[in-house]
């Protein structure tokens, strides 16, 4: 391969650098399709471009493969503001009827005697082994516009992304952001097209950005990390490709790049769907294990014993079987609990944890019977579900706007609040 | 004869097409027929080396197979992924497509199948698969096929037509109701994925996913009321079909592209007829 494969390299790289940095915000948009749409669109302008220019020349292609996809992104936005047609509708059509003229125009070509014809299969599926230095210095050049372009007009892109209601309503130029977002997402289409085909390129648009929201939430973490995945999955899909005679370089970058994706989807710190279910487990540990706690302390309070059996807990409160032995197991590793034989009774430490459980039960009671005027009888519910959630400097403000009260609306003792008077 | 065969054909798959995708356009899923008809790739291909034969029926299951299973995908992708609708859709298909692209490179030395052949049907080549009773000339396969689908695509309709109705229009209070959304959107997906590939081996992908939206979307244009719009649907559909049809010949283009750019002609011109409408309305509101 040698050189011709360094370059294929560096042509691929630098395609996908720039697309995924454009998709960021694309994505961010909610427009994620509106690369598909571009991509299938420029077909009757390279078409058309190859009828006038002659040639198959990336030069002569490219304006007209630009002006096309700048023609598409108009029409989608006539349709969806002249009518009720919506959003994803107005892509499909102007993607299916876009193509079916760019169709229409290569059979054209093909029936008359153009000779060297431009081929529809190139179109789809790119032909990144064809391509040349020429080439390449066009994507550089392309990449420094739309760095240059995203970082001179940071400030805005960003504002708008995220909220262009509130951009327009503070006089920001909307028409001209929109305008550089649309052109600098014809231009990194338009220029990557003719080497990577149009499936990759929609690929290349919606799923690095994808993958990048996983990880952070700011948008220059974002960029960087979409294009720095657009970057190896190009590397990546050329080389894999370049083992094998005839192998496709354009899918190969997208199974990476999707392989890529559905991982971070799962295993992101965090946003990942396994982080996310340990999350959702661990909370719900922490929940009954609280009420476990509130248990003992509510048994003690009846005075009768201090020591529980499983049975006793179960009778009290429905536990599962299963879920109440993880709970114990738990609570006496951090020392909550402790153990004699088969009964069970609060440590020291564990009976504080239970009186602050409590304390800030009996306290959010008290608060909303008084401050929000809520029946005694209606509290308790609302009560069992935030006394999880309540935090120190809360339980502190609660305190201090009743005034260190000693008894909830049930007339039971609220624990504790004496030795937390300042 | 020929003539009527592809212009007939044109306006079943546009039909037929075009009934379901009116219940995509009012479920916002547009882009799920553009997402099947590139998904459905690895599917052709897996069936293909299964059965070694190319015009099996075990090719058009296993494709539309794939089409059910990008749906559930984008659906997986949506709700336990948390990844917005329209990129779900995206990720999905450019994924299944490339696997099915993969798939085809792999075993193109042994066998006769490229991207070509699965994805870009031709209608022009309609009239010469005749189907024979004995020594009967019964007419095109692909007719009796796709005749066959649009009787089933009614039948589903006529019979699920509110299901269909209050899913579409208000998934969130049908789910309120007790009726089983999901069910719903599978048989209305598994549905797609079918017309879908049976009509692509018969038209090529650009002119299904065509027909599944711009007559429909026109349609919409027009009416209030779901049974309107699919009568004005089949109308749109049939006239795209006749005009590409004529538009192709005399461009000497492909009949299925200008099918496509047929329909793309009739919604622009409703749509700025109906532009012109409102603003002489506008107009004679203000001079009076």
């Amino acid at each position: 391969m040698g050189a011709n494969f360094t370059w294929v390299m560096i042509g691929c790289a630098l395609i996908g650098a720039g697309a995924s940095a454009v998709g960021v915000f694309s994505f961010l948009r909610k427009q994620a399709l509106v690369g598909d749409a571009i991509a299938h669109s420029l077909l009757p302008g390279v078409a058309l471009a190859f009828i006038i220019g002659g040639e198959k020349s990336i030069w002569v292609l490219f304006p007209g493969a630009f002006i096309a996809g700048w023609l598409s992104i108009l029409s989608i936005e006539f349709i969806t503001k002249s009518s009720k047609i919506k959003p994803d509708t107005a892509i499909a059509i102007v993607l299916t009827v876009f193509f079916g003229i760019g169709i229409v125009m290569l059979t054209h070509i093909q029936q008359s005697s153009y000779g060297n014809q431009s081929g529809l299969e190139d179109f789809l599926f790119g032909k990144a082994a064809a391509m040349l230095p020429s080439d390449i210095a066009l994507f550089a050049i392309v990449d420094l516009v739309l760095i240059s372009s995203i970082a001179l007009t940071y400030p805005y892109l960003k504002l708008y992304s995220f909220d262009p209601e509130y951009s327009r309503a503070i006089g920001l130029p909307v028409r001209f952001i929109q305008f550089t977002l649309s052109s600098l997402t014809v231009l990194a289409v338009a220029s990557g097209i003719q080497a990577v085909g149009v499936v990759l390129m929609s690929a290349l648009i919606i799923t690095p950005a994808a993958a990048a929201r996983f990880f952070t939430s700011r948008l220059s973490q974002m960029i960087i990390l979409a294009m720095l995945i657009g970057l190896v999955s190009a590397v990546g899909g050329v080389y894999i490709s370049s083992l094998a005679f005839k192998m496709p370089t354009g899918p190969w970058v997208v199974m990476i790049l999707s392989i890529l994706a559905i991982s971070a989807f799962v295993f992101a710190p965090s946003k990942g769907m396994v982080s996310r279910y340990n999350k959702r487990k661990e909370h719900q540990l922490k929940v009954r294990s609280e009420n476990l706690l509130k248990l003992f302390f509510k048994l003690e309070e009846k005075g009768e014993s201090i020591h529980f059996s499983r049975t006793e807990l179960l009778n009290h409160r429905k536990f599962e079987g299963r879920d109440l032995e993880t709970i114990l197991k738990s609570l006496l590793g951090k020392r909550l609990l402790a153990r004699s034989q088969d009964s069970f009774s609060l440590t020291e430490e564990g009976r504080e944890e239970a009186t602050r459980v409590v304390r800030i039960h009996r306290l959010w009671e008290l608060y909303l019977n008084k401050r929000m005027s809520i029946a005694a009888d209606h509290v308790h519910h609302d009560a069992e579900a935030i006394e999880h959630i309540i935090t120190p400097e809360l339980e502190q403000e609660l305190l201090k706007d009743l005034g260190y009260p000693e008894l909830d609306p049930h007339k039971q003792e609220i624990p504790g609040t004496k030795n937390l008077k300042p | 004869m020929n003539d009527f065969w592809i212009i007939l054909e044109g306006s079943l798959v546009a039909v037929s097409c075009g009934l379901l995708g009116a219940y995509l356009i009012l479920r916002k899923m547009a882009m799920v027929g553009d997402a099947i008809s590139h998904a459905v790739l690895p599917g052709i291909v897996i069936a293909y080396l299964v059965a070694q034969s190319r015009s099996s029926i075990l090719l058009l299951l296993g494709a539309a197979l794939f089409g059910l299973l990008s749906t559930f995908l984008i659906e997986i992708l949506a709700k336990k992924a948390r990844i917005q609708s329209d990129a779900s859709i995206g990720i999905t298909f450019t994924w299944l497509f490339a696997i099915g692209v993969i798939l085809v490179s792999l075993y193109s030395g042994n066998a006769d199948i490229d991207q070509d052949c699965v994805l870009y049907g031709d209608i022009a080549f309609v009239p010469l698969d005749t189907l024979f009773l004995g020594e009967r000339d019964l007419g095109p396969t692909p007719i009796w096929l796709q005749g066959f689908n649009l009787f089933l695509v009614i039948a589903m309709i006529r019979i699920g037509y509110r299901g269909f109705l209050i899913t579409s229009f208000d998934p969130s209070f049908s789910s309120g109701l007790g009726i089983k959304t999901d069910t719903w959107h599978y048989v209305l997906m598994g549905a797609v994925s079918f017309t879908v590939v049976l009509s692509f081996n018969a038209v090529g992908a650009i002119l299904v996913v065509a027909f599944l939206v711009v007559p429909p979307a026109t349609a919409y244009l027009l009416s209030n009321q779901l049974q309107t719009m699919m009568i004005y649907t089949v109308i749109f559909g049939v006239l795209s079909a006749l005009i590409g049809f004529y538009l192709a010949t005399w461009w000497s283009a492909s009949i299925s592209g200008a099918m496509a750019v047929a329909s793309g002609i009739l919604f622009l011109g409703v749509l700025v007829y109906q532009k012109l409408l409102r603003k002489r309305k506008k107009f004679l509101a203000i001079t009076n």
